[in-house]
């Protein structure tokens, strides 16, 4: 059932070729490696899969599909904290969590991910301007080397292996589980406010002026508007509140059951449907369930197949603050003019809280968030322009989204690689590592 | 609350079933052969609101210690309200075909094994006039097929011994429910080219749980396997020997 592509599907792998390993609880052990002859077998952690790009891919070597890893180990109800293996998902963990006034501190615009995706990309969300990344909740981790040893990794044990772990892209090792804290939250509901702003400059109003009362912020943006209009969009921002009703979980409906064809997202139908969805009436204040506020798509499932059998890109940058305005309207009219309509537009401010984290993408300025289907060399053409932009005001892209970059921008994004490379287990590896870090020599180190 | 007694509990069905016991804050004694993955499901269950765990790593196709596990079961529980059956093997039908000892051991694990089980459990509950008895046998016991006959000949006789318990036990209000799981994507059946029809352990196991509150006797799941059996039984032998199913 399980066919270990990435949730863009691009670059595709042929999962009949793919070799997969299963995770058991307290039973995996790694095969004898035959270091004389610079055996070069590796591995790479696989959960849900809902890495868009290639860190979730192995295709030389071998995956280690970790969904047996899905026992919860240690739940404090009191002080909020709870330990679980590496394979548990965000969605079972709410289900657990919410009745007794729990949420996650940091989560995602999806709930069907595992813990262990989280920590290694140091995944973040619509709170980041007064949460920061998941990674600064985490408490402590056991992780499983290629070499046997079992290490507990936290601030204050085997701490750089800590932190190179978080948003470590699965390189460093397995993570057998993680403990974590948790955020006290009044009840299961989001108060929501919606506000259409018609430029990016009232877009930076409304954040700056939100950043301070609202725990959640996010905006949608008409990636086609043009001119006056450039940057338009709804503006999300919401809290966590009390409510009096109890709303059942609502599990998800509707499926999209095969691959829609690939030009049913062009610029003509995204364009229609940006002018509706920025038309529509909305209600300013409403009080919304969770899931709806944090995880719309997830009602749909396989919505990825949206975009056709040929799959599609994402790209997200984070630019510094100082360069906002003029890094956003670059993207944002080269988008336009180039025609290749991104569905989903997303743009958010991202506050100066550090993570522990030394590959964290995050980091203090304006992250834009683009999906475009795959059609071949234009898109790659597309997304290398903005590459260009980001470049050049400084920013960075994030791995978690990424099929294409290249190894001279990832060099720049990642100045930390140098702090980072000595905690790579040698038998762990990625097709993304392998694209944007071509070995200089024989990556194995010898005992 | 109640007390469940789970045979092949770390099983991928029996294990989400159990998590939905849990939920319900029951006292949960589970049984199977592995240490790690028993011990890794107790702090599970446990999480997820179970009042008392506890385990026993024991062989269950030993039909020799059935009758010290149930009594073990009993007293550390105090009672058995309920036992869910969930262990088994698929086998595999080409040895058998060419080699009658393994066709036993087949039969042994997925039939009589179970069978001695349920006779000490019937009488436990018969006695005491109360109790769920839900055990896992196959839509593949419906019908034989050249493809899993052997797995069939045992899930069916489980099937048949499964009836006269409930026939028998009715009077004594003891509710025997046998389940059918269709296709599910289990490290069972790991190896099977997956299809439209398959669906995961998760889903079985709402069946299996709902089936068990709603005191159900045949529970087919997904509940379309009833239809498809019913058009399989229905073709006449004749043209039935012919096909490859």
């Amino acid at each position: 059932m399980k066919n270990y592509q990435s949730w863009g599907r691009f670059p595709k792998i042929d999962s009949n070729k793919q070799d997969v390993y299963h995770v058991y609880p307290d039973s995996f052990s790694f095969p004898e490696f035959d270091e004389a002859s610079s055996d070069n077998t590796s591995f790479l952690p696989y959960a849900q899969g809902r890495s868009y790009g290639d860190v979730c891919q192995n295709e030389e070597g071998i995956l280690l599909d970790t969904q047996h890893l899905d026992h919860f180990i240690q739940y404090d109800k009191e002080k909020g904290t709870l330990r679980c293996e590496a394979g548990v998902t965000f969605e079972n963990i709410l289900q657990l969590i919410v009745p007794h006034g729990w949420f996650l501190p940091v989560t995602p615009g999806t709930k069907y991910i595992s813990v262990g995706g989280a920590i290694a990309n140091d995944v973040h969300g619509k709170n980041h301007h007064k949460a920061g990344t998941f990674g600064r909740y985490v408490l402590q981790f056991e992780l499983l080397r290629s070499n046997g040893d079992r290490l507990l990794c936290s601030p204050t044990e085997n701490s750089d292996l800590f932190n190179a772990t978080i948003g470590g892209l699965g390189l460093t090792g397995l993570i057998n589980w993680a403990e974590f804290s948790l955020k006290k939250i009044p009840g299961h509901q989001i108060e929501q406010e919606t506000i259409r702003f018609n430029n990016l400059k009232e877009f930076y109003q409304l954040s700056d002026q939100s950043d301070k009362d609202w725990e959640y912020t996010v905006a949608w943006i008409d990636c086609l508007a043009k001119g006056d209009e450039l940057g338009r969009g709804l503006f999300m921002r919401g809290n966590h509140c009390n409510s009096a009703k109890k709303l059942k979980f609502k599990t998800s409906k509707l499926s999209v059951p095969f691959d829609a064809p690939g030009f049913l997202l062009n610029k003509y139908t995204v364009s229609a449907f940006n002018k509706l969805y920025f038309k529509r009436p909305v209600k300013q204040f409403q009080k919304v369930d969770y899931n709806p506020f944090f995880y719309p798509l997830d009602a749909i499932s396989h919505w990825n197949r949206l975009y056709g059998k040929k799959g599609f890109m994402q790209y997200q940058c984070v630019v510094p603050t100082e360069h906002r305005e003029i890094a956003m309207q670059e993207m944002l009219m080269l988008i336009s003019e180039n025609g290749q309509a991104s569905f989903l537009s997303v743009l958010k401010e991202f506050g100066n809280i550090t993570s522990p984290g030394l590959l964290s993408f995050p980091r203090p300025g304006i992250t834009l968030a683009l999906d475009f289907p795959n059609r071949g060399q234009k898109t790659l053409d597309l997304l290398n322009s903005l590459d260009v932009i980001t470049l050049k005001y400084n920013g960075a892209v994030y791995p978690a989204k990424d099929a294409r970059m290249s190894p001279e921008s990832f060099a720049h994004y990642y100045p930390n690689w140098k702090d980072f490379e000595p905690f790579i287990d040698p038998h762990f590896s990625s097709d993304f590592q392998r694209r944007v870090k071509p070995a200089p020599e024989s990556k194995i180190q010898k005992k | 609350m109640s007390n469940i007694l789970i045979l092949g509990a770390t099983s991928a069905i029996a294990k989400h079933t159990t998590r939905l016991f849990a939920a319900d804050e029951h006292n949960l004694y589970l049984v199977a052969r592995n240490k790690n993955k028993l011990s890794s499901m107790k702090q599970d269950m446990l999480v997820r609101g179970a009042k008392e765990v506890n385990y026993e790593s024991i062989d269950l196709a030993d039909e020799k210690q059935h009758e010290e596990l149930i009594k073990r079961a009993t007293e550390v529980m105090g009672s058995i309200d309920t036992v869910l059956i969930a262990y088994g093997t698929l086998g595999k039908q080409k040895k058998s075909e060419k080699n009658y000892a393994n066709t036993l051991k087949e039969l042994q694990i997925n039939c009589l094994s179970v069978i001695s089980i349920l006779t000490i459990i019937a009488n436990q509950f018969e006695q005491q006039g109360s109790g769920s008895i839900a055990v896992i046998s196959s839509p593949s016991g419906d019908r034989g097929r050249q493809s899993n006959y052997i797995y069939g000949t045992a899930k069916g006789a489980l099937t048949i011994f499964l009836q006269g318990l409930r026939n028998r036990l009715a009077k004594s209000k003891v509710h025997v429910l046998t389940i059918k799981p269709g296709f599910v994507d289990t490290p069972m059946t790991k190896d099977f080219k997956k299809g439209l029809l398959w669906v995961s352990p998760e889903v079985i196991s709402k069946g299996i749980y709902k089936a068990i509150n709603k005191k159900r006797e045949v529970a087919y799941l997904p509940f379309f396997w009833r239809y498809i059996m019913l058009i399989i039984k229905a073709i006449p032998e004749k043209i039935f020997k012919h096909l490859s199913l």
